[in-house]
């Protein structure tokens, strides 16, 4: 399995959720975790993904969901899961 | 599974504590390229060098943007060109040829620096070795992309003084060469002891003949998530202090051995090693000598400097270590003058000097290394320079390096701006007294007793 961590900051707004998880479903992207929260009005979401099904590049994703971003007005990043994998596990 | 909190912790270390790549170099061994004829030599260079790294830019962009981790610079180093040259260079000018050569194919391939303009002389130079070291300030004048560098010593065979002497010379010319620029073709000219082969970070890095055909190296970063790291375990011991630079030194070097291995794969070159250095740059919140002043000095060059060094250097290395499966290089914390805020600070406010920068170089990677100096020093106080540092590192048995610039037509109380990465410097004083009649001596140092380890 192939995963990707999408995070997600910015200011809170209506719909943020539906418009990231929408993207991830139209790119047959399933989802394995949410956890989300808000902290002074500023939403802050991780999103753990599985991508084995992506039929795009990976690159283009990423340039995709940070096009998405800058529609909702929050700052989307959508990394693969080893670099968070090898800094904090052995 | 992956948490929230070390999403985060890792996505702060890269957004607001500079966590980096430094650098994917690509080693391309071009003794497979030695002709006795020049064109025939230069246009196999090109070819090779082209061919091997195609891809390589590309391939780096791609890791970044996958993992979110930005790949500061991707470089070449290659085979000594003295060596390389030696059957076909008759004459300095014929080794320019190939400088030219190298940079028009670093150029073509979109690489910022190539390295291994080099001849490697501890113990003796043959008439290739002295005919590269003596084309080097034009070659450097004359390229943008290409960075030279000599091995004049070794803890095996001593230090070859008619070396040093050479260079102390060629450092001075290379400045008078480029004195329009503030003397900057001299910040890509490194003097060294114990060079090692794998070096991915200039200006110092060439591919030793030790090596294979190709092999990708990479140097991590990360001063900024040290000091950020450190501030939690102010006012603590030294052990929870210890713990601390491990750790985040553990988690530094990680990232560098992921990027290495995705970098090998992709290109088909065999992984060499990750070099684990704490590398500034000229940013603020990415400087060693950041580290140092939260360990617990007023500046960098108080008393306790060399020994909080040292012990920041092996803490680095200890938890580097266990992060890749191949740790080589330079390996350590860097203390350049030039590319670290805290360091020019602390020359401007009168508390680093060139000796207890020397006294430094004892205990950390590397060494003297981005100091500008005044540009009327002698050559002989430059080699005398030179040869104290390459003593240092042959008696340590540890790699020693000098990369000082003479800014020509400045001295003490002006800068020197050599922009980018290699950042801007105050002008340090240097000790006047002469040391003309010992560098004048022909000959070599022997090396040291404690080399005969048969």
């Amino acid at each position: 399995m192939k995963k990707c961590i999408v995070t997600v900051l910015g200011k809170d707004t209506v719909g943020i959720v539906a418009k990231v998880c929408a993207y991830l479903a139209e790119n047959e992207i399933n989802i394995l975790d949410i956890s989300q929260t808000i902290i002074q009005g500023y939403f802050n979401m991780m999103v753990i993904t599985d991508v084995t099904n992506l039929k795009k590049d990976f690159t283009v994703l990423s340039d995709e969901m940070e096009k998405l971003g800058e529609e909702i007005g929050v700052s989307i990043r959508c990394q693969r899961e080893e670099i968070f994998e090898k800094m904090h596990r052995l | 599974m992956i948490n929230m909190y070390e999403v985060s912790e890792t996505n702060k270390m890269i957004e607001h504590e500079n966590l980096d790549v430094r650098t994917i170099t690509l080693g391309i061994s071009l003794l497979d390229c030695i002709d006795s004829d020049l064109n025939k030599l230069n246009s196999k260079i090109y070819e090779k060098i082209t061919k091997t790294a195609k891809d390589l830019v590309s391939v780096g962009q791609d890791i970044e943007k996958e993992f979110g981790i930005p790949i500061v610079n991707k470089r070449i180093s290659v085979t000594p060109i003295a060596l390389v040259g030696a059957a076909a260079c008759r004459t300095a000018e014929d080794f320019v040829t190939v400088a030219k050569t190298l940079d028009r194919a670093a150029e073509t391939v979109g690489v910022n620096f190539i390295g291994g303009y080099s001849a490697l002389v501890s113990k003796s130079m043959t008439k290739s070795d002295e005919n590269l070291i003596r084309s080097i300030p034009q070659a450097l004048a004359e390229t943008e992309r290409i960075c030279s560098s000599v091995n004049v010593g070794s803890t095996k065979t001593g230090i070859n003084m008619d070396a040093v002497r050479l260079c102390g010379e060629i450092v001075k010319a290379s400045a008078e060469a480029t004195k329009e620029r503030d003397s900057l073709g001299c910040a890509k000219l490194v003097i060294f002891c114990n060079a090692p082969d794998d070096n991915p970070f200039m200006a110092g890095a060439f591919l030793g003949v030790t090596e294979g055909d190709a092999v990708i190296n990479v140097g991590v970063s990360g001063p900024g998530v040290v000091k950020k790291a450190l501030e939690k375990v102010r006012g603590k011991g030294f052990e929870e202090l210890c713990e601390m630079i491990k750790k985040t030194a553990f988690k530094v070097t990680r990232v560098g051995q992921l990027v290495a291995g995705e970098a090998s794969q992709r290109l088909g070159i065999p992984f060499g090693i990750v070099d684990l250095s704490l590398a500034p740059t000229p940013a603020v919140g990415d400087s060693v000598a950041e580290i140092l002043e939260e360990i617990g000095l007023e500046r960098v060059g108080a008393p306790g400097t060399t020994a909080a060094l040292a012990m920041l250097n092996d803490q680095v290395k200890k938890g580097g270590v266990m992060a890749s499966s191949y740790v080589g290089g330079l390996s350590g914390a860097f203390i350049p003058v030039s590319e670290d805020q805290g360091m020019i600070d602390a020359v401007h406010a009168g508390s680093l000097t060139l000796e207890k920068l020397e006294a430094m170089t004892c205990v950390c990677s590397v060494g003297l290394d981005m100091i500008a100096i005044p540009g009327k020093t002698s050559a002989a106080t430059i080699s005398g320079i030179i040869a104290d540092e390459m003593a240092i590192g042959m008696v340590n048995q540890k790699t020693t390096a000098v990369r000082l610039i003479p800014v020509i037509g400045k001295d003490v109380g002006d800068m020197a701006e050599f922009g980018g990465l290699l950042g801007y410097a105050p002008i340090m004083p240097v000790n006047e007294f002469g040391c003309d009649a010992f560098i004048s001596r022909k000959g070599r140092i022997p090396a040291p007793i404690h080399s005969f380890k048969n």
